[in-house]
């Protein structure tokens, strides 16, 4: 199949993703995500709980293999037995002989992401053994022969009619079931029935402790604790990177965990069984033996997963997935994952952001090649994470080894002669267009306005869309013949520098200086008026369109240049000020990987938004009035990069000050990420998730406000949403423009 | 009673009240109306470890998988409780308490006052040594809930509803 039809089908499967699942998807995503904003604030200790959270997973990874024999030491001391399963074919194989000696005829099971990665399921049917998932979510997949679509909530892509539709079809009923509470009470009959006569249960574990041989489960069901306590054997399946040092380890996980996931403060029930446990089992052949009187001989069997893990601890890039807690943040937080949930976007088994982390660790790069480009970048899960992985980092350090596997393909001779990247030949031609977005730009505003006349052709937009899928819908952005630093140059500095109270850099972000070339001036005029000498020196790309694209040795050759550019003015004490948020993150995240540290933390000091900036301007007490009042209310979009450093409430305040009226978005992305949304196979998608800033906008609180956007490519979702025109604020406050 | 730990069982109080999970405080000795106030018959439990308190004769003491069954209510003893969250941390015991306090519509959790601790912490660091000792523990924070079949519903596998009857101070174990 060519790249084109591979594209063209990735769209279609969205797009019935879109249709069958979207809408289900997105009302409990969504809902969990505010719940994980409100729950969190309630959280005095909230970012505390975080930083001893991941240094406890940091040491634990650190010392995993001591861990392990701590941990069999203390379970087999316990009486129960522990085996390390070398990969999921050793641990299907072992959890088999276990059935096979209890002669089981059913095993039951509570909700585990583990047991779904090992497929153990399927390996038990195989020898004849009844296998019944007793959450309730994982049941209705069961019953429907479905995947999960959620880490946590497995079945949250079927609303409530489709499930009540499954049950009725599936079931010989009397009644048919409608409401939530009929299906549950139904689901519990049915599942108490399965589970009074199992001979097997099997949990996973979301934590275990070496020092006391305790695994603790997170749910909210009760049917782990029935499953692990009813027979009398109990299998628990679990990654070794779930072994922490000692119980006192398990509180900010407690307190961090259902919080980060769905919202809750703490689910109803968290388990912590030190098994074999002394609770005896419920025996339906002895009913009239009181509980008190038995005498069981409990069997537990801890079965720990390899399965890639070891190779992950010792990846530097990977390990950090082994910090994960599974518990679903960086689904929620995701408007991608939003949109289509884990059918879209996930691997074989794990779902959402860290899913790639996963995914390339236990299933390998064919099952992340499918959903890793839905990573945008957009880093909103970064925050949200109560371990604080880089997620959007794995993804991109996976997305640069998926890259480096392709395929040489027939346009590649052109891109050779005219893009100056450091990728391997065969990278995939719609990343290395987008990846050289400065060349392209540079050549675009060369030749334009032609280049603009010639690009916006019906043969020439059908050839993009055919080569490298840049989809025909999607307005292309315009060139300007004269650059930012072309006018500046041209026309000079109008603060001297003796007059001046401070001497910043602006610096010329790659759409600021050929695209959006007002919004560049309108920051000159800003800074001029609070009597800030400017200079715009020639400085590169900061390689933020490169690691989008996973070109990270592209992104570092540029982060080297740009600092190298950049830094005798910050010796010479001159502030670096960012239009363009996606840049400035690069500076404040991503060049800590590009850059040796000093460098890197010489730039992230010396750098600000150009929002941020102007507040600083006004706190040390500049003059607002010499800045333009916005005089119509606003509705103000945020970039998802500057919210995730913190700094979208400068440019509020800003506006505030002024005067103005402010309406802000809170939706995570506007759905364009930089190139996603020009890209044929996820269009539609990026429309989706746009759909829901649009929603905002057009409400009656802001449908006819001044619409203003910090990031370009929000700039550009807005104009295609909306009917009105976005800008940037910093035009809104220009004292020679204003919008 | 001090300050401290009158403050302690307001915010308990409240967090269960956040989680619509009934409490009644009760002196030991009228711990037996108390409790018949707020059961439905039938009642199974599990002894209670406190001096002076013990469960009347109408709870089925000593349950069997058929009496478990059949109940509509069942009573156990909580080694403490969580004030930032209304959670009581549940012993698995021989006699059952684990299956006593999940199987029934009902669950009726006994709580000393002085066994309170303030949050999840101080929790598990009192936890730490037992389950050293091998021993194992449910923390229970509201009753059993879903919301895997489109709307949030109480109930799914466990109970329906919760209430802790809370046994003022100066009982002791």
């Amino acid at each position: 199949m060519s790249k084109s039809d591979d594209r063209q089908a990735k769209a279609a499967r969205i797009r019935h993703l879109l249709e069958t699942e979207g809408d289900a998807v997105e009302a409990n995503t969504a809902g969990f995500n505010r719940g994980r904003y409100e729950a969190v604030a309630d959280l005095e200790a909230y970012e505390e709980l975080k930083g001893e959270a991941r240094a406890i997973k940091e040491d634990a990874i650190e010392r995993l293999p001591e861990l392990l024999e701590q941990v069999t030491e203390t379970v087999e001391a316990n009486g129960g037995t522990v085996y390390l399963a070398e990969d999921a074919a050793d641990a299907n194989r072992y959890i088999r002989e276990v059935a096979a000696e209890k002669e089981a005829d059913r095993v039951v099971k509570s909700k585990s992401m583990t047991s779904e990665e090992l497929e153990v399921n399927e390996a038990l049917e195989g020898d004849g053994v009844d296998v019944v998932e007793t959450d309730l979510g994982e049941w209705v997949l069961q019953v429907a022969d479905e995947t999960p679509s959620h880490i946590v909530a497995p079945a949250i892509h079927r609303s409530r009619a489709e499930i009540a539709r499954l049950f009725n079809e599936r079931f010989d009923l009397e009644e048919p079931l409608e409401t939530a509470e009929e299906l549950t009470m139904f689901a519990r009959e049915r599942l108490g029935e399965q589970i009074r006569g199992a001979d097997v249960g099997m949990t996973g574990a979301n934590f275990i402790t070496a020092d006391s041989g305790t695994i603790m489960l997170v749910t909210s069901e009760g049917n782990a604790r029935k499953t692990a306590v009813v027979p009398d054997t109990h299998v628990a399946v679990a990654g070794v990177e779930k072994v922490v040092p000692s119980v006192e380890d398990l509180s900010p996980f407690i307190e961090l965990i259902g919080r980060s996931g769905t919202g809750q403060d703490i689910t109803s029930y968290i388990s912590l069984l030190t098994p074999p446990v002394e609770s005896p089992t419920v025996d339906i052949d002895e009913p009239d033996v009181a509980f008190a009187d038995r005498e069981d001989d409990r069997d537990f069997h801890l079965v720990l997963i390899d399965n890639g893990r070891t190779a992950m601890r010792e990846d530097d890039q990977l390990r950090e997935t082994l910090y994960c807690i599974r518990c679903s943040a960086c689904a929620n937080s995701c408007a991608n994952f939003q949109s289509v949930g884990g059918h879209a976007f996930g691997g074989e088994t794990y779902s959402g952001g860290i899913a790639t982390g996963w995914e390339a660790g236990v299933h390998g790069a064919d099952s992340v090649a499918e959903f890793n480009d839905l990573c945008t970048g957009c880093s909103r899960c970064v925050n949200a994470c109560p371990v604080e992985i880089d997620i959007p980092w794995i993804n991109t350090v996976v997305r640069d080894r998926l890259n480096r596997g392709g395929d040489p393909g027939r346009f590649e001779f052109l891109y050779d002669e005219l893009v100056p990247d450091e990728e391997p030949s065969g990278l995939d031609l719609q990343k290395r267009l987008f990846g050289n977005y400065e060349t392209l730009a540079k050549l675009g505003s060369a030749t334009a306005p032609l280049s603009n006349r010639v690009a916006e052709l019906g043969p020439v937009r059908s050839l993009l869309e055919r080569s490298v899928g840049v989809d025909s819908r999607r307005p292309l952005p315009s060139f300007e013949r004269e650059t930012l630093r072309e006018w500046y140059d041209e026309r000079g500095p109008r603060v001297a520098a003796s007059e001046a109270d401070r001497e910043v850099v602006l610096y010329p972000d790659t759409y600021t200086n050929y695209v959006d070339v007002d919004r560049g001036k309108a920051a000159v005029r800003v800074l001029e008026a609070l009597d800030v000498r400017v200079t715009i020196p020639d400085v590169g790309e900061s390689g933020r369109a490169p690691l989008s694209q996973g070109m990270i040795a592209t992104a570092d050759e540029q982060a080297s240049e740009v600092y190298a550019a950049l830094a005798e003015h910050l010796d010479a004490g001159r502030d670096v000020v960012v239009v363009e948020p996606s840049d400035l993150a690069m500076f404040h995240r991503e060049y800590e990987k590009l850059l040796p540290e000093r460098s890197f933390e010489r730039l992230r000091d010396g750098s600000y938004e150009i929002l941020e900036y102007v507040y600083g301007c006004l706190e040390n007490g500049a003059d607002p009035t010499v800045l333009h009042a916005p005089e119509k209310p606003i509705a103000y979009h945020s970039h998802c990069q500057q919210r995730t450093l913190g700094l979208e409430a400068y440019t509020t305040a800003v506006l505030e000050e002024l005067g103005a009226d402010v309406f802000e978005s809170d939706v995570e992305c506007c759905g364009m990420a930089g190139s996603f949304g020009y890209k044929q196979e996820y269009y539609e998608l990026s429309m989706d998730v746009g759909d829901r800033l649009r929603d905002q906008f057009q409400s009656p609180t802001a449908e006819d406000r001044l619409v203003l956007a910090s990031g370009t490519s929000c700039e550009d979702q807005l104009d295609d949403l909306l009917e009105r025109e976005a800008s940037h604020p910093v035009e809104a406050i220009d004292p020679g423009g204003g919008v | 009673m001090s300050t401290e730990s009158g403050s302690l069982r307001r915010r308990f109080q409240d967090s269960l009240a956040d989680l619509e999970v009934g409490v009644s405080r009760t002196e030991p000795a009228s711990f037996e109306a108390t409790l018949e106030d707020v059961v439905d018959d039938p009642v199974v439990g599990t002894p209670l470890p406190f001096d002076g308190v013990s469960l009347p004769a109408w709870v089925d003491e000593e349950p069997s998988p058929r009496t478990l069954e059949a109940a509509t209510t069942g009573v156990t003893a909580a080694s403490f409780g969580i004030a930032d969250y209304g959670s009581v941390v549940l012993p698995s015991t021989e006699d059952g308490a684990e299956q006593v306090s999940l199987f029934p519509d009902l669950h009726v959790a006994v709580l000393r006052e002085a066994d309170l601790v303030p949050d999840m912490p101080t929790a598990i660091d009192c936890l730490g040594p037992t389950l050293r000792d091998g021993e194992s523990a449910i923390l229970a924070t509201g009753p059993s809930a879903t919301a895997d079949m489109g709307s949030l519903v109480k109930g799914a596998h466990g109970p329906k509803d919760v209430h802790v009857v809370l046994l003022e101070e100066g009982t002791d174990e």
